[in-house]
């Protein structure tokens, strides 16, 4: 099948903590580039789903892959945004956007080397508009700066794939469209494989390039009696120039349907009809479960 | 009228700044009060009394010990003793904070050390030093040796214990982050880790000398040569409250002095510390 050579795979997974299941056969194929939005109803497993994503822990099943490999503990060709505790409390701000290039760098770094690293983290820090707080700890800052120099923190060690986890939780409207904006530039300019996770739907259909909703209100023929945990059950292929203006109808009646379609305890699709629409969208389902 | 803070009574009372260095000193004027007072009532019936010495007493007394050459061993005794003691205290406290940092740290960190010693240390932690020194007099002679054992014992499992509690309540997200920037499991320990624990160690540490000094003064006045314990142990045969009234006040004021640097130390070298 065609989503095995994709860059990232995931097949089969499912993830529990002790019997209560939260990622319910999770199947996914995502090809480098893509920036795929994740929204979900609060406790669906969006930040487990991240964390998988991430090695911080292993699926109870099922197979990740990472460009043709098993996927391991966390390392450097994924980075990762949290909503708060990305940055090093002890650290100033240049030192913690430093901190990843001073590691990879290793001790015997030439002063060629680290005078170059230093410019770099300066000019990140000038991008994210925080290059005059350089000398400043985490505690000195707003929650927004804060959320900026974590993102610059995982930008400087352009990973193949960047995590985010409602990163821009905190920030007021303002902020938050600045923030977007930039992200997206540096998301093209970068050519990295992004997950954000976000309960603004606005921001999800925004952002992505594929959307996927993840949800546990859907239905199957395993019978009432199950926990289910959450699925895809839904994955849209976004076309850039027609959604990224809110203010058109089509946009709003989009969100209504993802709204329906996830968010709606009352409104359960079935498994065999979730709205699958990317075309990299795989879901293997069993016959027991495809019964209606 | 509107509403205003209260001086001193309640909940919302916020003392102004003069008020509250009278407020700070009044107990020990009062203590001194009394002291003064019961000690001049005796001297009335007995100038030589020796139980609460007057002032005077305790000023000559000083003089001699600590200004004056021994007449034995040629020696300012106060100084030596001084000197012992603090040596003695600091070997045994920073001897406990380097093993109880790295044990407690990997504790932390890694739940196969953890699985290993956690258990262990606690206890470890419940033994109560003071039983164990004549083990330690027994095994180590009673020399310099058992006395800083004594105090590493003391004051080990609390440090370790405290450091591998603060560092299991690090966010993980730390440990993770750091292993997407490229860094491996030493320098996640060694150089992200670690660094935001030594100030809480020193506030461990802040918090041990207090058991130090009981430990060093138990030891010291069950076996040595010199020292402060020493000193005020070999007083009390002489009834000499002169001495020993002074020497109370030396060790008090040494370990005003350690808590209040160790806390200035890390109020300015941890800024991030204390302003979280
Ligand atoms: N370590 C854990 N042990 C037990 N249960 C857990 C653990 N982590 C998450 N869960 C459970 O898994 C479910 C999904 O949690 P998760 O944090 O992934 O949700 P989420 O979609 O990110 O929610 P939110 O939108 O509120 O952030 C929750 O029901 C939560 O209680
Ligand atoms: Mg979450």
């Amino acid at each position: 099948m065609s989503h095995h050579d994709r860059f990232l795979a995931l097949e089969n997974v499912y993830k529990a903590y002790d019997a209560k299941v939260v990622l319910d056969d999770i199947d996914l194929a995502v090809s480098r580039g893509e920036f795929c939005t994740l929204v979900g109803p609060s406790g669906c497993g969006k930040s487990t789903l991240l964390r998988l994503l991430l090695g911080q822990e292993a699926p109870t099943a099922g197979a990740i892959m990472l460009d043709g490999a098993p996927l391991g503990y966390a390392d450097t060709r994924r980075g990762v945004v949290y909503q708060k505790y990305s940055l090093f409390p002890h650290l100033t701000v240049l030192d913690n956007v430093l901190l990843g290039k001073r590691i990879t760098a290793g001790a015997l770094a030439s002063r060629a080397v680290r005078s170059a690293m230093r410019d770099e983290a300066v000019e990140y820090l000038r991008r994210m508009g925080m290059a005059d707080h350089a000398g400043k700890y985490p505690h000195e800052l707003s929650g927004g700066m804060q959320q900026r120099v974590a993102i610059a923190q995982a930008l400087i060690m352009k990973p193949q794939v960047l995590l985010m986890d409602e990163p821009f939780g905190a920030l007021d409207p303002g902020t938050r469209e600045n923030m977007q904006v930039f992200i997206l530039e540096l998301w093209e300019e970068a050519g990295m494989t992004v997950f954000f996770v976000t309960h603004d739907l606005e921001e999800a259909v925004f952002l992505g390039t594929r959307l996927l909703v993840l949800s546990q209100y859907y239905t199957d023929g395993r019978g009432d009696g199950v926990q289910r945990g959450a699925r895809i059950v839904a994955d849209y292929q976004i076309k850039v120039a027609s959604t990224r203006s809110k203010e058109t109808a089509d946009f709003g009646a989009f969100i209504a349907q993802i709204r329906r379609e996830g968010f709606d305890p009352e409104c359960r699709r079935h498994v065999a009809d979730f709205n699958l629409r990317h075309p990299d969208s795989f879901h293997t389902v069993s016959a027991a479960e495809l019964q209606r | 009228m509107t509403w205003r803070n209260p001086h001193f009574l309640g909940f919302a009372a916020r003392p102004s700044k003069p008020l509250r260095v009278a407020l700070g000193s009044a107990l020990f004027v009062l203590c001194l009060a009394l002291y003064l007072t019961a000690s001049h009532l005796r001297h009335r019936d007995n100038p030589q009394d020796k139980i609460l010495p007057s002032f005077g007493q305790m000023a000559t007394a000083v003089y001699q010990m600590g200004f004056q050459r021994d007449t034995r061993t040629g020696e300012y005794l106060m100084l030596v003793d001084t000197a012992s003691s603090l040596r003695r205290l600091f070997i045994g406290v920073l001897l406990a904070a380097a093993l109880g940092l790295v044990l407690g740290l990997n504790m932390g960190l890694f739940p196969g050390v953890e699985a290993l010693t956690a258990v262990f240390v606690t206890v470890v932690s419940i033994i109560p030093p003071l039983a164990v020194l004549p083990i330690l007099f027994i095994a180590f002679g009673v020399d310099e040796f058992a006395k800083i054992m004594l105090i590493l014992i003391g004051t080990f499992p609390l440090i370790c214990r405290d450091i591998y509690l603060y560092t299991k309540k690090l966010p993980y997200e730390q440990v993770i982050k750091s292993l997407t920037l490229g860094a491996g499991a030493f320098t996640t320990a060694y150089r992200i880790v670690l660094p935001q624990v030594m100030p809480r160690l020193l506030e461990a540490m802040r918090l041990s000398f207090g058991a130090a000094w009981l430990f060093l003064i138990a030891a010291e006045a069950i076996a040595s040569t010199d020292g402060l314990g020493y000193r005020i142990f070999l007083m009390r045969r002489y009834l000499a409250m002169d001495v020993i009234i002074p020497y109370v006040f030396l060790i008090t004021a040494l370990g005003f002095a350690m808590d209040v640097s160790l806390k200035r130390f890390v109020l300015w070298r941890f800024r991030w510390y204390s302003g979280r």
